[in-house]
Parts: structure tokens; sequence; C-alpha cells
């Protein structure tokens, strides 16, 4: 029974954990003020590259690093469209997704079905591993789950307690007086877009290289979708972002423990997604202080000396 | 000495001729770039898109294969491009097909032989309408009750729908007389709507979207909702204190590119396939394409046709590489994405004109 616990927790950890990459990273570029849309084009770029590179390389680290690189180029594309440009932000975000999807089938069509050589091994951290049920499925995971969990604080700090994090959170609040405050605004909104679509090509390439770790068309499957809406759950602050991606990761785990019992494993695919829904309106109708809602300025273009 | 310099600046009523011409070469730098792509991939770029361009506009055969995928597209593409007038940002058109997809298969198999031929036909179409309308309700009354973002909710709600389409196909409505596939049973004959000779193309969806298109462009230009519509996109503010009601726009604009889509939905089982298949063949990613279809149409009812023709003949010619070159499906995505990509680039050309101006004591 602790047996099938620990692997129960520790699945949906590894479950979660595209969702937390992805979900940092548009926390990151939507207090900035840009909504990206694309996460899920992203993703998918994101997990084919970082197959291709870690197939070819050998080596783990290169592709994943060449995941996070392949977000970013992606959401360039993305920040000079609407931060330069000022175009529709949900029709770029979408733009992105059609995209990223047609150009992931197309680099992985010769990747379907290889093994990869290098996958990110479990990395147990010594004695925290050792502790009992929680020990092994929290500290036995593979070293992009500590890592993705790092971030957490990480971009906590970084926004909460750093000039640069004010600089971002300005722009996406109020960008004028920002730039009143000598903040490059446009200059901030397009680095943060583009880390964002880093974190989205870290969240492919955690899905590619560890989770699953293979390239399958599709392998994205909607998740991106489910960032964009737990970012909102999250009130943009990190913190309830790991517990959304927490929460999600144990809802895709749990449907393939409850099919043994007669459902439609159809009808339980259902359930993360409704479970996205119910969390939106749970986000979108939570009392909330200042810093819990919505940057002010999340969609609106912004085009220097005029309002 | 004055110091000239280019400068952008921005034109307010851009002319029609202008607009053309700046779409025509977004689209055509959107191909170039997808070109490019396949390049890069080693794909030899003209073959590729000479088989693309002659498989959905050279031949009558293809030609008719590229309407019968413009229809639901403009059908579809024609009710959001109102929606997005209003910034009403339904993302949700493919869940709404499927689900008008699923009732009408539902009724026509339930009509048997008692109602058959027209009336049963126009029954199943209706109930279509009625399914894809109330499922697009779902995110329009999410966004009124809740403020839930109506992009994010309506395309999440197309998961779902896939899955209810496959929890059917294998489970309750699982044809007995398949052969084992996960598919329902065929409609009766009678159902089935007739097709113009030699092709797939039925006339009645035909007819349908070039009411749509015709209906869709009046209520847009002619009527009060129409004038609610644009104003609410333009300057929701402006709009409540004229006392549009939000709610009642929001609701009304998702409910009818809903039926739209269902409509859509109806007529792909009724016209094409006659039995509830998988999701992804009821649809091959209409729903998305649409939002695609809309935007090229500048969200103009009127011209959603000829937008539909172009993405509906891009759909055939990325089913002829995927055969013929051996490509995946999802590769005539990446046409769709650039060309997206580069009309939204346009609309700054369009917007926007390149002037020299003196930098001291010019006009600001």
């Amino acid at each position: 029974m602790t047996e099938l616990l620990t692997s129960v927790i520790g699945r949906s950890i590894a479950a979660s954990t595209p969702l937390l990459f992805g979900t940092l990273g548009e926390i990151l570029t939507e207090r900035a003020g840009i909504m990206n849309l694309g996460v899920e084009g992203m993703m998918a770029v994101g997990a084919v590259t970082g197959f291709a590179v870690g197939f070819h390389t050998q080596s783990p680290w290169l592709g994943f690093a060449a995941a996070v690189a392949a977000g970013a180029l992606l959401a360039l594309v993305h920040a000079v469209l609407t931060v330069l440009l000022r175009a529709n932000q949900v029709v770029s975000g979408l733009a992105l997704t059609t995209l990223g999807l047609g150009l992931s089938g197309l680099i992985g069509r010769s990747l379907i079905g290889k093994p990869l050589p290098c996958r990110f091994a479990e990395a147990p951290l010594p004695l925290l591993s050792e502790l009992p049920v929680l020990g092994k499925a929290l500290f036995s995971q593979d070293i992009l789950v500590y890592l993705s969990f790092a971030a957490v604080p990480a971009l906590w700090l970084f926004l909460f307690r750093t000039r640069a994090g004010l600089a971002v959170r300005a722009a996406g609040e109020n960008p004028h007086a920002a730039e009143a405050m000598s903040v490059d605004v446009v200059f901030v909104r397009m680095i943060s877009v583009v880390i964002g679509g880093g974190f989205a090509g870290a969240a492919g390439g955690y899905l590619s290289l560890a989770y699953i770790p293979a390239w399958i068309e599709g392998m994205t499957a909607g998740r991106g979708w489910i960032v964009v809406a737990l970012t909102m759950f999250s009130l943009w602050n990190p913190a309830r972002a790991l517990i959304g991606s927490l929460t999600f990761g144990c809802l895709f785990v749990g449907q393939y423990f409850l099919q043994p019992y007669g459902i439609s494993p159809n009808l339980l695919m259902m359930l993360p997604y409704l479970a996205t829904l119910a969390a939106l309106v749970q986000g979108a109708t939570a009392s909330r202080t200042r810093s819990q809602c919505a940057p002010a300025a999340l969609g609106q273009p912004y085009e220097r000396g005029i309002r | 000495m004055t110091i000239h310099r280019w400068q952008l600046v921005p034109v307010a009523t851009p002319a029609s001729l202008r607009i053309a011409v700046c779409m025509a070469a977004s689209i055509a730098a959107g191909l170039a770039l997808g070109g490019l792509v396949f390049l890069l991939m080693g794909i030899p770029p003209v073959t590729a898109m000479l088989k693309m361009a002659t498989g959905s506009f050279g031949s009558w055969y293809g030609f008719k294969e590229t309407v019968t995928k413009a229809v639901p597209l403009t059908l579809i593409g024609a009710g959001l491009a109102l929606c997005f007038r209003a910034r009403v940002w339904n993302i949700g058109a493919e869940g709404q097909l499927l689900f008008g997809a699923v009732a009408a298969t539902c009724v026509g198999l339930h009509l048997g032989p008692t109602l058959a031929g027209w009336p049963g036909i126009v029954l199943m179409f209706a109930a279509g309408a009625v399914a894809g309308g109330a499922w697009a309700a779902v995110p329009a009354l999410m966004r009124i009750r809740w403020g839930v973002n109506e992009a994010v909710s309506s395309l999440l709600l197309n998961y779902v729908a896939a899955e209810f389409v496959q929890y059917l196909i294998y489970g309750p409505l699982k044809g007995k007389t398949q052969f084992g596939f996960p598919y329902s049973d065929d409609l009766p004959n009678a159902l089935w709507l007739p097709t113009f000779y030699g092709s797939r193309l039925s006339w009645f969806p035909l007819v349908l979207a070039a009411a749509a298109v015709v209906v869709l462009t009046l209520i847009s230009s002619r009527t009060r909702f129409g004038y609610d519509v644009r104003v609410v996109g333009e300057n929701p503010a402006a709009a409540a204190y004229a006392g549009i009601p939000f709610g009642r726009t929001i609701l009304s604009l998702m409910v009818l590119s809903g039926i739209l889509a269902g409509i859509a939905g109806s007529s792909e089982i009724a016209g094409l396939h006659h039995h509830l298949t998988y999701p992804w063949s009821i649809s091959s990613g209409y729903g998305f394409t649409a939002i695609l279809t809309a935007f090229l149409a500048r969200l103009h009812p009127g011209w959603t046709w000829l937008s539909a023709l172009l993405f509906g003949g891009l759909l055939v010619g990325g089913d002829i590489i995927q055969t013929s070159l051996g490509l995946p499906f999802a590769t005539v995505n990446i046409f769709n994405g650039l060309v997206l990509v580069a009309i939204l680039a346009g609309e700054y050309l369009i917007s926007h004109r390149l002037v020299r101006r003196s930098a001291e004591g010019g006009p600001r």
C-alpha cells in the first residue's frame, strides 16, 4: 500500500513538472503585461527540439538547453508581433500555437518511435530520499524536477524582491508610469516574453527527455492550455502555481488508477480539462488583495508617449 | 540645415487598395516563409508547393475538394468574424462543431426510416445547430457569471467535446453494423445529403454557407446589433455608457457562432461521413482554421468565403503532400501559422505609412 502511495505521489509530481515550468514562464510573461496563448506551440517545439538534440548528441543537458532555446526563439516571434508591432495578443498567441504544432510535426517526423539513449535519470538525493513514503516520492526524481521546484522561490524572489522584478511588474501594471520611472517597457516586455517562452520550452523538454521519454506527435496534449488556465488560477503568484500544478499532476495520474473501476477512459480523460475549468472559476472569483489581481495592463499594447 | 529622416506614421483610415495590396503581400510572404521552412528541412519547396497548388486549385476534382472544405470554414469563420469584432474570443468552435455532429447523428439515427428525406435532414441540422449553440453558451455564461476568460474556457471545452465523441463511438453509440470499428451505425440513406455528381460536395451546406455570409454581412452593417458589436469591440467603456448590454452581446455572439459551427458539424455527418467517427476525422481542425479564416477576412463576414477558399486549398494541399511526400498532416499548420503571423505583421504596414519628414520643426 505504501509502495503504491509512493509511486502515485512520485508520478504525480513528475506529471506536474511540465505544468509548473510552463506556468512559471507564463506568470513572468503576463506579469510584464503580455498574454501568450502560444504555450502549447512553444511546448511542442521545445519537446521535439530537445528530443532531436538529445538523440543526436546523446546528452540530455544539451537537449534540454536546446528545448529552452527553441521555446524562447518561438516566443521571440510573439514578442516582435505584440510588443514591437503591437499586434493583438490573443491572435498572435494562436498563431504561435498553430505554427509550433506544425513545426514540431515536421521536425519530429523521423524521430517517431526512436528510443532516447540518454534520458534524465532519477537522481535520488542522499538521506532525504530514504525517508518513508514521501522521501522516495519527493526526492527520488530526476534533476529537472528539483530544478522546477527551485524555480518557484527563485521567480518569487525575482518578481517581488528585486529591482528588475519591480520593473517587470510595473510594465504589466502601468507601463506609462513605468516609463516615467525610466523603465524601458518595450525591452522589459520583450525579454519577459522570450524568457517565458524558454520556460515553456523547458516544459516540453521535460516531457520528451524525462517524462515519456520519446517523441510522439501531439504529446503535449493540451498541457499548454492547462498552463494558461493555471496561470489565471495561480493569481500570477509562483507559490500558487506550485499548488495548482501538483493538483493537476495528481489528476493526470489519478485517471489511470480509476480505469480499473470500469469508468470509460475517455470520460476520465476529461477530468483534467473539467478540473481546469473549475480552477478558472476559482481563480476568477477568489477574493483577492491588490497584488493578486491580473496585471492591470495585461493584453494592452503599449506605445511610448501615447496614451 | 534641416535633417530629413524616415518615420512610420499611423494611417487613420487606410484605403481599400492599400489593404488589398498589403494583404496579398502578407499571404505571399507567409507562404514563402513556409517554403523556406521546407528548404531548411530538406524538402524541395518548389515541388511541394506546386503539388499543393495544383492539387487544390489546379484540377476540377481538386477544386471541388477545396470547396468542400471551404464550406465549414465559411460557416464557422463568418460567425467568428462577428465574435472577434466585439473582442469576444470564441476559440471553441471545434467543440461546438463536434457537439453539432453528435446531435445530428443522434437525431438521424433515431428518426431512421420514419421521417426520411428533407424534413428529416432539416431536423438533423436544427438539432446540430441547437447543440452547437448550447455548447457555446457555456463559456459565455461562465464569462458573464464569474468573469472567466472565454478564450481559455472555450478552448478547454474542445478537449472535453473530443473525449465525449470518443466515449460515444467506443461506448453507447458504437455501431452494430460497423465490423467492430469505433463508428456509430450509418444514417439511413434517405438522410444522406445529395452531392454534386462526381464529388463529395453537397449543395445544401453550400447554400447555407452562402446564406450565412449574406445574413451576417447584413447584420454587421445594417442592424443595431451589428453596431453594438463594433462599439463593444472598439471601446467597451463607451459601450457601457451607451447602455449596450455587454453580457447579452457576448451571449448572442457566442451562441450565434456556436449555431453556425453546429450546422457545419451536422453537414459533415449528413454530407460526408454518414456516421459518427473519430473527432479528428469529423473535423480536420475546422474550428481552429476558421479562426484564421476570420482574420484573413479582416473580420468582415462578407469576405470569409474568399479566405475560406484559401485555407480550404491549404488543407487539401496538406492532404496531398501528406500522401505524396510522406509529410505529417500537421505540416499544413506551418503554413497556417506563418500566414497568420504575416497577416499580423502586415496589419502594421496597413495602418502605418513610411514618410520622410524634417526632424526639426515638422508637425508631430
